[in-house]
């Protein structure tokens, strides 16, 4: 299971994320989990938010070019130790990460990792082998 | 839509006429010329007095060599009648360049003089398989500027259905093309691929919503990539088309739908390359600068006209069945070069560069400055919007492939800034690419 994740290229100006939160803010979108990974001169803002087509398009029409991508989105506990089990668990599948972030939910009291792996398929199989707790959008 | 690849011929006479029968009539047209020159223009007179040539010494193409060569500024020091070779009277029109610097230039036309003008550019546009059946849309300029009406003339000229929409208001142009069916387009292209984009943009569909199935572009220099983006942006045939006020205007030479450089109206102007330092003539095949000499023009004739651009020149035969010489797209401009660090560099040499990596667009804008006495460029590179990567690496991988290729293709490390899709200044005139803040 994946769930659908935003990536927008920023250029490193100030006042970049204040018009892409406005777009979004204005539509009625709400961001669930953001991380935004810099350069010297850009930025990329990685989201997962509520309705992720019409993101894109409040986007789009706030003239920034949104790319969709698949990433999981793992649930464990949230206590001292949870995160490195499951990380374990994704070290023994052999496979890399190519980044990730995390939240929590303030009303499950779960935390959440968001992790992308570039190959999907095999990734999924492997992941769920080894009993790792996916999520999808709908959560 | 494409039409069906047409070799028409407007003037088959003048544009087919056999190499040795065309070279005659040159010779016997610049001998008027340079007579009329040196009886009725001061200038012309003083500057082969100089170099001890009488009108009779120049009997043929080959003795155009020893002919002084005119400069720019010598329509900016003798603005605006000083270079006229007929009495004012006679010109029945002026037509000039926008003068953003200094002083603007203009050349005065004779009625004769707007009339080969107009047959220059009805050939250009039959020559991209123009017919009376067509519909014209010219979003030029019009006005001093020689685009507008030039097209104008031509497209009138073959019969066709002109629309002068002029340029600016891409909405109102797209809403016309659509509504009235243009066929053809006349316009820049770098405008011409800004109407492509927008099209797309506003939901319809080149294929079925707009009917044009060639352009002829002109007024600054692209590339052959440019053509193969704009073609498929509009699903047309994309001419090159090449034209100087000094001149005449565009249609001074221009492209079949072969696609394989430009015809020179030979019939009205000698084409040579010369070296841009030495001043020698180059053969055709080599590399230079292009020099124009006018053997019609009535009104403000041109003898040996430095234009600073930058490219070849070719004579092998064209499968259109034309025989005039074809010169190859312009590479450069000897005054648009840019000197870094002792590096000629020309903003071509980074659009060619461009348009071979994949994820970027080709709008591109050079940021030149000096800070502590050292000189850099900047190449900011619009990222093209199918470019979808959710990873840095990817993003740095792009900017590290464009800053290789250009230290191996022009020579120099530039500092490589990759910009978000459609955020770098479209122009609806010439492109404004380099930005030069060194202050020397």
């Amino acid at each position: 299971m994946t769930i659908k994740q935003i990536s927008v290229f920023m250029e490193n100006k100030p006042g970049t994320m204040s018009k892409v939160t406005d777009a979004l803010g204005n539509s009625g979108i709400d961001v669930r989990a953001a991380s935004l990974a810099d350069t010297q001169d850009f930025g990329i803002l990685r989201m997962i938010v509520s309705d992720t087509d019409k993101a894109v398009k409040a986007l789009a029409e706030a003239g920034y070019v949104a790319s969709v991508c698949d990433v999981f989105a793992a649930e464990v506990p949230d206590r001292p130790g949870a995160m490195t089990e499951l990380m374990k668990k994704v070290a023994e599948t052999g496979l890399n990460l190519e980044y990730m972030y995390a939240f929590v939910s303030p009303e499950t009291k779960d935390a959440y990792i968001v992790f992308r792996i570039k190959d999907i398929e095999s990734a999924e199989k492997a992941l769920s082998e080894k009993g790792i707790k996916l999520i999808g959008n709908a959560k | 839509m494409k039409a069906p690849k047409t070799h028409n011929i407007y003037n088959p006479e003048a544009e087919c006429m056999p190499r040795e029968q065309l070279r005659e009539l040159q010779s016997k047209r610049l001998a008027e010329t340079v007579k009329r020159e040196y009886e009725n223009v001061p200038v012309y007179r003083e500057r082969m007095d100089a170099k001890g040539i009488k009108p009779g010494d120049i009997k043929s193409v080959d003795d155009l060599k020893y002919l002084p060569f005119t400069n720019k500024t010598d329509l900016r020091d003798e603005f605006p009648f000083g270079l006229l070779a007929v009495p004012k009277r006679e010109i029945v029109r002026i037509q000039g360049s926008s003068g953003t610097t200094g002083k603007p230039i203009v050349s005065g036309y004779t009625e004769n003089d707007v009339e080969v003008w107009t047959e220059m550019v009805a050939r250009a546009l039959v020559a991209a398989g123009g017919t009376a059946d067509d519909i014209i849309q010219v979003c030029y300029g019009y006005g001093l500027f020689t685009g507008g009406l030039g097209a104008h003339q031509g497209a009138t000229r073959i019969g066709a259905m002109t629309v002068p929409m002029s340029s600016g208001n891409t909405q109102r142009q797209i809403l016309m093309m659509k509504e009235l069916g243009s066929t053809m387009l006349c316009c820049t292209p770098s405008y011409a691929t800004y109407l492509g984009e927008t099209i797309r943009e506003m939901g319809l569909d080149p294929k079925k919503d707009i009917r044009l199935k060639s352009g002829v572009f002109g007024a600054e220099p692209w590339t052959e990539e440019m053509r193969q983006r704009l073609e498929q942006l509009l699903d047309i045939d994309a001419c090159d088309i090449y034209g100087l006020t000094e001149i005449a205007g565009p249609g001074v030479a221009f492209e079949c739908l072969e696609k394989r450089g430009m015809h020179v109206n030979e019939d009205h102007v000698i084409a040579e390359i010369i070296d841009p330092v030495t001043e020698e003539q180059l053969p055709y095949g080599c590399s230079g600068e292009l020099v124009f000499t006018t053997i019609t023009k009535e009104g403000m004739p041109m003898l040996r006209y430095r234009t600073h651009d930058i490219c070849k020149l070719d004579a092998t035969p064209c499968a259109c069945g034309r025989t005039t010489v074809r010169m190859g797209r312009i590479t450069g401009r000897t005054d648009d070069m840019l000197v870094i660090r002792g590096v000629n560099v020309f903003p071509s040499q980074i659009e060619s560069v461009l348009v071979s990596v994949k994820g970027v667009a080709p709008f591109y804008q050079l940021v030149v400055d000096r800070v502590h006495s050292t000189d850099s460029i900047e190449v900011q590179v619009e990222l093209d919007e199918k470019m979808f990567s959710d990873t840095v690496a990817d993003f740095e991988k792009i900017r590290n492939e464009i800053g290789e290729k250009i230290k191996s293709v022009v020579g120099i490390s530039a500092k490589v800034t990759l910009v978000g899709a459609k955020t770098l200044p479209r122009s609806e005139g010439k492109a404004k690419r380099v930005i030069d803040n060194r202050k020397l």
